[in-house]
């Protein structure tokens, strides 16, 4: 079927079976490769995107449900607010060691800071429980986000 | 424009006039600049047309810093910053870029990608800022003694100018045999805790590439539908539902017969054509057995006399002493399978060129692996066939296969097209976690007697388990008399000083393939190790800190252990623990570096245990990278930890249970509250941290819980979850 795609601000024509999960649809279609493929199965966050602002699995969302809405993905990021601070963050900490997760850690840790701007460490835990990083590179995630914070607060 | 051009045409010349010119080495396929217009000033620096420095890295980077680190030795001594100098992968070519502990092998493993490359990179630094200098010296008709680079600028003797404008004259200058490395007092980069990872920018807006990346015109995707049991063979399938996928190409049996490869479009039908396959087996020759089984031969071996007494010891004598000692203490452990799961499943794309050449895109661990395979299957010499290097999303030592399985399997799959369409191999979680390659199961027996003291006069360790090196290129070199020293670093080589002690090894039967894993035989030795020098301080009443130190009396390496030890108890307030908290402590080295890990617990094993905090002390030798150091030790911790808690690989009737990470559950952001590494500062040679973290976090964990109450006990069975720990 062909469907036209709202992403990073410009419409797609795609052709994609119906339940093609958003994810294979951005990397293989459009070849935007920064959403990652780690599980397939929504337990690892690597392939988190933004639906009308907020984070989803895209390995998940199947390509028929998503007409008509606002996907947004890393490559977007430098330009969005909160997704600048949390970029900025992450550079200034080194939250990154392979790098294969962090798109999905970021898309998340937006998501986060746009419901609460001032999160606890235990909130920032609780929202990116379901985001792997094989690497562990979890203190400085955790870092990263208040970090963001105050840095979206100046 | 014009400036542009002629300056295009200048360092062309500059090119070639370098490319005969490096010292010694065999130059073929090295010293071709991807881009022409830029000069290599020898295998490991390179200055582009616009006068940047590029360091090549010989090593993968899959997070551990190594084109970072590799970065900085090249821009400290030829006198740049960080801002100025790039990285980039070099070629397969293990005469120029071999690891210069594996021999003739181009590859990363062991943590030893700086410890090998610390003066080999300085002194290629060090060789282009001379041939630099010289240039400019000549040209302005000084003494070269009286210049300099400083932060890419040619300067001294009342001169200054970039240092790109003597990239051709440099190219004529002789090659300094023994050019002269900075001291380090003259470092300004290398020990600097301000510098950030060259490759964080990418890795936080989706422009790095990985090998997943690789998107190459009119490629095919590939993915294989593998026997489900080691040794499993493909008698026949049906392809009729997977024609039904749009984007199906076609199936094919891999020539091996383990699996049926699914050609399609892209990676989406790939996935579904395969899963619609339908596939008759025989598993007449396949393994059958449960880890059940496995544990059985492991336990049943550790109670027999070993096949390899070890350290030579007169087990009868130590085994008498410990029988007569006042307190005899009595464990037997239990490791399981572990898989790597590295974030990026494994991939990898090979392509023909219209000259005929392979090339394989890949993140490659070790590319003389599957360079000197493909020069088999495609019968081709070394020189027609390309690795590029990516960058790899992590990696624990499975992208390192003796047999360099992912990408002979993409070869295979390769080999039966016609070649006119490149082949990207794509692995997805479920392949991952059963693919055949874990960390060995191993299982230790130690009875230790200990005087009226409490002093340790007798130590009778057994191990038992699957070899890793055994049957791989490796052994020549990791096994001797019989003994795979990975089954037994740790214990070996330990810098303890332990009066009496037997070690004995027997190698049981592999019923998986078997692979280093993160920090290999120490997972598991240091677990051991740890936790008996915790219960014997436990037991005689005597602090676990002080216990240990009794043991580390010596120079070197046991002062070094020590060193670490009384850091990190230092820093954790080692003593004294808030009410309902216990900290437990671990000290091991590995890989030539020492860590020493506290872990503060609270809670219960019924409950909950929540691990509130970590605290590491790391002795590696000079601090290269100081942030990355700590990032490493924090990783490594994190990985040790997250197996320890609640991950096993379990097989029944010879195949995998578990499959994706919902049943092979990663450590979460949430399971450790906090952890805070020291480094202790050393002017020794730098050594490795990718791996030394990961060894004693997991047995601090275990001694932290049984320090909990007098009668908490120490986990002897892992993973802790399914051991009667319950983590909150
Ligand atoms: S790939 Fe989507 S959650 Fe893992
Ligand atoms: S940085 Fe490697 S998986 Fe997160």
């Amino acid at each position: 079927m062909s469907i036209s795609l709202n992403l990073n601000g410009q419409t797609h024509e795609v052709d994609a079976e119906p339940g093609t999960p958003l994810l294979w649809v951005i990397r293989d279609e459009l070849k935007l490769t920064g959403t990652k493929f780690g599980c397939g199965v929504a337990a690892c966050g690597a392939c988190t995107v933004h639906l009308d602002g907020e984070p989803v699995r895209s390995c998940q969302t199947f390509i028929e449900d998503v007409e008509g809405a606002e996907i947004t993905t890393i490559e977007k990021m430098a330009e969005d607010t909160v997704g600048a601070a949390v970029q900025q963050a992450w550079l200034e900490l080194d939250v990154v060691q392979c790098g294969y997760c962090q798109s999905g850690q970021i898309m998340n840790a937006v998501g986060l800071l746009r419901e609460n701007a001032k999160p606890s460490a235990e909130e920032v835990d609780d929202y990116m429980h379901g985001n792997a990083c094989r690497c562990a590179t979890y203190q400085r995630i955790r870092a990263g986000v208040l970090r963001a914070s105050e840095i979206l607060e100046a | 424009m014009t400036a542009n051009l002629s300056r295009r045409g200048f360092l062309k010349s500059a090119a070639a006039a370098v490319a005969v010119l490096y010292v010694g080495a065999n130059t073929k396929g090295a010293m071709a600049a991807s881009n022409s217009a830029d000069a290599m000033l020898n295998h490991f620096v390179k200055i582009t047309a616009d006068g940047r420095a590029v360091a090549l890295c010989k090593h993968v980077e899959f997070g551990q810093g190594s084109a970072t680190g590799l970065t900085t030795l090249i821009a400290e001594e030829l006198g740049v910053t960080m801002e100025q100098i790039d990285y980039e992968f070099a070629p397969s070519n293990p005469a120029i870029y071999n690891n210069l502990l594996f021999g003739p092998f181009q590859g990363t493993g062991g943590s030893t990608a700086i410890a090998n490359s610390f003066t080999q990179y300085r002194t290629a630094g060090a060789a282009a800022r001379e041939m630099l200098i010289s240039a400019a010296a000549k040209e302005w008709d000084v003494d070269a003694g009286a210049l300099d680079i400083v932060e890419g600028v040619i300067t001294g003797a009342g001169k200054s100018a970039p240092m790109g404008e003597f990239v051709a004259a440099a190219g004529e200058m002789e090659v300094p045999a023994e050019p002269r490395l900075r001291d380090a007092s003259e470092w300004k980069i290398i020990g600097n805790a301000q510098t950030r990872r060259l490759d964080s920018p990418i890795k936080v807006n989706g422009q790095a590439q990985f090998a997943m990346d690789v998107h190459l015109d009119n490629q095919m995707v590939v993915m294989v539908r593998r026997t489900p049991q080691r040794g499993g063979t493909v008698v026949a399938f049906d392809d009729s539902a997977s024609k039904e996928v749009k984007g199906f190409i076609m199936a094919q049996a891999l020539p091996t017969g383990h699996g049926v490869a699914v050609y399609a479009e892209n990676t989406w039908a790939a996935m579904q054509a395969r899963n619609a396959l339908e596939i008759e087996w025989d598993f007449s020759a396949a393994e059958t057995r449960s880890s059940q089984e496995i544990k059985d031969e492991i336990l049943a071996a550790l109670n027999a006399e070993p096949t390899y007494n070890v350290n030579k010891a007169d087990r009868t004598a130590v085994k008498t002493t410990v029988d007569g000692a006042a307190t005899v203490l009595e464990k037997t452990f239990y490791f399981p399978l572990l898989a790597h799961a590295p974030m990026e499943p494994l991939n990898c794309t090979i392509e023909q060129t219209a000259e005929g050449d392979i090339v394989l895109h890949d993140g490659a661990q070790m590319p003389t692996g599957p360079h000197m395979a493909y020069q088999q299957i495609f019968e081709l010499p070394a020189e027609k066939i390309q690795i590029k290097s990516m960058l790899a999303g992590g990696s624990f030592g499975r992208r390192a296969t003796p047999d360099a399985d992912y990408q002979v399997e993409a070869a295979l799959a390769f080999i039966m097209t016609d070649r006119s369409r490149p082949v990207k191999l794509v692995w997805d979680r479920e392949d991952d976690i059963r693919g055949g390659y874990y960390r060995p199961a191993a299982g230790h027996k130690v009875r230790v007697g200990l005087d009226e003291t409490g002093a340790i006069i007798g130590w009778d360790h057994q191990v038992a388990g699957q070899s890793i090196m055994k049957g791989t290129p490796f052994e020549a070199f990791a096994v001797h008399d019989g003994v795979d020293h990975s089954s037994v670093e740790g214990i070996a080589d330990s810098p303890y000083t332990i009066p009496g002690q037997a070690l004995g090894l027997t190698d049981t039967e592999k019923a998986t393939s078997v692979l280093w894993w993160r920090s290999v035989g120490h997972t598991h030795t240091a677990y051991v190790m740890e936790v008996m020098m915790d219960l014997a301080a436990k037991t005689s009443g005597k602090d676990a800190v002080d216990y240990r130190l009794d043991y580390l009396t010596g120079e070197g390496d046991a002062a070094r252990k020590a060193g670490v030890l009384k850091l990190a108890a230092e820093k954790a307030g080692w003593g004294s623990a808030p009410a309902g908290h216990a900290k437990g402590i671990a000290v091991h080295k590995s890989f030539g570096s020492y860590v020493a890990t506290v872990v503060e617990v609270s809670g219960n094993v019924d409950d909950g245990i929540v691990i509130e905090k970590v605290t590491a002390a790391v002795d590696c030798g000079i601090a290269l990278n100081p942030d990355t150091v700590i990032a490493q030790a924090e990783g490594a911790i994190g990985y040790g930890i997250g197996h320890a808690m609640r991950d096993q690989i379990t097989l029944d009737g010879g195949a995998v249970e578990q499959s994706n990470f919902p049943d092979y559950e990663p450590l979460r952001i949430s399971d450790i509250k906090a952890i805070e590494t020291h480094i202790v500062a050393s002017a020794e040679a730098p050594t490795g941290m990718g791996e030394p973290g990961t060894p004693p976090s997991a047995p601090a964990l275990a001694n932290a819980i049984a320090a909990l109450s007098t009668d908490a006990e120490h986990v002897a069975e892992l993973p802790m979850s399914a051991n009667g720990v319950e983590f909150a």
